[in-house]
């Protein structure tokens, strides 16, 4: 964070130092660790470490004679240091690193559903007493969420089991019974969801925890196919594909707050105090319902097929109150437009 | 003679000296120093100490050692004459300027570490300054962590999804494996949060810690540009995965919680350091969740859906009537205006009975809606 990454060279050499600056208290604190095993621990290659060693061991006291220098012993694989030189203890924690080890801490205690969310918050109060001043830090975390049921959830999750579930799919507005096999159970952005392999749809899906009616634990082990992948979060839950249909609307700066919202593709000044703002949606029926709910500050400018459905959708529902009003009286003469098996309505639910 | 104290490894009850097969015996001048053959290039230490000591990391590592094993200050000078890699003539101009560069960044690159370099003079009648680093400064202090815990730290350090702050947490965690704890890589708490923050998050919580004014622009989505803003921050909150920071803000003279997405550009820290005082006990969360605390759902509407439509209604309906015109709901919620919206968005397979306001506002949106998607209704054939 305060260390520019735009150093370069410069950088990779802070790493190996601090990397290095570890190294000693790290295998002073383990005797006769395998090389292998400090690799893997020190997320380097064996490789590397032996580099490391090599550079550590002609390091050491002034007079950097005998007795002076780092020393450590070999016994095959394992390496026992065996004179530190004074390095004895890791440097002590940067601000930035204790904020980034207590704040997301902070997040794990408060995440509904952590199995032991006691030790989380001993491990905190521990980081925060060797952190010392660092974090007096001005950093609080709520993420409020239905406890319970996420909860329930994990539970579910961890029973290894393969899980029915009721879900209600907001994209086409309809709920659905499935069979899945759990992957884990996340939370972003403040909502928890359940990243299961769907065996309706043959995929890795991510099911919202709050979208979940009922959830069903079956006789039948869970079973991920080898080809599942977990979702990549690091852009966010919804990262809209360049496939899928783009929508264009016409907000007034009422409605501005959606673009906070929603991912948007495009967002241009329109006449007035009209913003143009283009979306990826999943599906055209989740767009009609989107816009309608939205209000009257929004007007659909492409595609064609979206406007009609709205305006169509909004004289039906007029007709169906058999409102007198004239502006809209000539559509509501309009043939059948009302009836729910209205083609233009059941667009995008297939 | 050359070599240093013999390093013997002893296993149980025999002792095998040195490494594996193949190694070789350093310099082949001392039978008990032997070393694996991975290691090379130490001879002798006079040879090879000033040899192979030239890289950069090399002379920092010695330079923390130096400076951590001296209780007097050192002055440059001192420091160049002992510690390898700074050799230079001192009475060379260009030289001596080299080393002087050289010695800066070095005491750059370990300041930005984190190492406490302490600066000072020897005795008062020295008016060169002295360097040394106090062990007690240095060193993390000791954190007992149980497996439990310590599988917990693992997990926080794996959350963070902003690169920078990922960084962060792992070598945080590396040090804390390094003063002896151990961390189980593959422990899970059963459900992990993403972790992710805005890029005003790192510049506000180091000024809000340090206490220093910050100055940043500020975008409001219904206001068409950008306002300056100064504030005093007090820390930064995380409600509901947005986050917010909350402050004293020096134009408005009140407390105000701003986005951290709605701030545009960089954040500056205007202030000195220590510049004010945040209120004793201040709840940093009771000023972000005063603007969208829960409200209580007691109004009830009565709505008719078409059959087997409108699922995303059912899900919350109190109350379900099959009738022969459709499915009466009964629907909890708190604004009038706010449930409107939602049942617009189900067109015509939705009909509100009761009560009036929900109805009336229902048929308002509609209006408005037709009205401006008339021409294109119009246009697409359905008159």
């Amino acid at each position: 964070m305060t260390r520019p990454a735009a150093r370069g060279g410069s950088r990779a050499s802070a790493d190996r130092l601090a990397r290095l600056l570890n190294l000693v208290p790290y295998l002073l604190a383990r005797p006769g660790i395998e090389l292998a095993e400090a690799a893997g621990d020190l997320g380097v290659t064996e490789r590397q470490l032996r580099e490391d060693l090599e550079l550590l061991w002609v390091c050491g006291l002034p007079g950097y004679g005998p007795g002076d220098l780092i020393d450590m012993a070999f016994d095959g694989d394992r390496v026992t240091i065996t004179y530190d030189a004074g390095i004895d203890r890791p440097l002590r924690l940067t601000p930035d690193e204790a904020l980034a080890l207590v704040v997301a801490l902070r997040m794990l205690a408060e995440t509904p559903g952590v199995t032991s969310r006691e030790a989380v918050e001993r491990a905190l109060a521990k980081i925060e007493h060797a952190a010392g001043d660092l974090v007096a830090a001005p950093v609080e975390v709520r993420l409020p969420a239905d406890t319970r049921q996420v909860e329930q959830l994990r539970a579910a999750v961890e029973s290894g089991r393969a899980l029915r579930i009721t879900y209600y799919t907001a994209a086409r507005d309809e709920t659905t019974d499935r069979v899945v096999d759990p992957l884990r159970m996340l939370m972003v952005g403040g909502r928890a969801y359940v990243e299961a392999w769907c065996r309706r749809v043959e995929a890795v899906r991510l099911f919202r925890a709050d979208r979940i009616d009922a959830v069903t634990e079956l006789a039948e082990r869970a079973v991920v196919p080898p080809q599942a992948r977990p979702h990549d979060l690091s852009e966010g839950v919804f990262r809209p594909s360049p496939d899928l249909p783009l929508i264009t609307l016409r907000i007034g700066r009422g409605e501005r707050w959606l673009t906070e919202y929603y991912p948007c593709e495009r967002v241009e000044a329109g006449d007035g105090d009209d913003w143009l703002v283009s979306l990826r949606v999943t599906d055209l029926g989740w767009a009609r319902r989107f816009v309608l709910g939205l209000g009257p500050g929004v007007t659909v400018v492409a595609p064609a097929e979206l406007a009609e459905q709205v305006g169509a959708a909004a004289v039906a529902a007029l007709d169906a109150y058999s409102a007198p009003v004239p502006a809209v009286a000539r559509a509501a003469d309009a043939p059948r437009t009302a009836a729910p098996a209205d083609p233009a309505l059941s667009v995008g639910t297939q | 003679m050359s070599l240093r104290a013999p390093t013997v490894a002893t296993t149980g009850s025999s002792t095998r000296v040195g490494g594996p097969p193949g190694e070789r015996r350093a310099g082949g001048r001392d039978a008990q120093h032997v070393l694996p053959a991975w290691v090379h290039g130490r001879g002798g230490w006079a040879a090879s100490v000033y040899r192979v000591s030239r890289t950069r990391t090399e002379r920092l590592v010695n330079l923390v050692i130096c400076l951590l094993s001296t209780r007097r200050f050192l002055t440059a000078a001192q420091i160049a004459a002992t510690v390898p890699g700074y050799e230079h003539d001192p009475d060379d101009a260009r030289d001596h300027e080299a080393f002087q560069r050289k010695f800066e960044r070095d005491k750059a690159e370990l300041r930005e570490l984190g190492v406490p370099l302490e600066t000072g003079t020897a005795s008062v009648f020295d008016a060169e300054p002295g360097y040394r680093i106090a062990h007690r400064e240095y060193a993390l202090p000791d954190i007992p962590l149980e497996p439990d815990e310590a599988a917990a730290v693992g997990i926080a350090a794996r959350l963070w999804q902003h690169a920078g702050l990922a960084a962060a947490a792992s070598s945080g965690l590396a040090k804390l494996r390094a003063a002896g704890v151990d961390v189980d890589p593959q422990a899970t708490l059963g459900l992990e949060p993403m972790v992710t923050v805005d890029p005003a998050f790192a510049p506000l919580t180091a000024a809000a810690r340090d206490r220093r004014e910050v100055r940043f622009d500020y975008r409001v989505p219904d206001r068409d540009d950008p306002t300056r803003r100064r504030l005093q921050p007090w820390g930064v909150v995380c409600w509901r995965g947005r986050w917010y920071v909350v402050g004293h803000d020096l134009d408005r003279e009140a407390t105000r919680c701003f986005r951290l997405s709605r701030v545009v550009g960089a954040v500056r820290a205007t202030g000195e350091p220590g510049g004010y005082e945040p209120p004793a006990g201040v709840d940093l969360i009771s000023h972000v969740a005063r603007w969208s605390g829960p409200t209580e759902r007691t109004g009830r509407a009565t709505v008719l859906v078409a059959a087997g439509r409108a699922a995303g209604l059912r899900r919350w309906a109190v109350d379900v009537t099959a009738g022969p015109d459709g499915d009466r709901l009964v629907l909890p919620y708190a604004d009038a205006d706010v449930l409107a919206g939602q049942l617009v968005g189900y067109g015509p397979d939705v009909r509100v009975l009761d009560p009036p306001e929900v109805r009336d506002a229902v048929i308002q949106r509609l209006k408005e809606i037709a009205a401006r998607h008339e021409d294109l209704t119009v246009a697409g054939g359905v008159r």
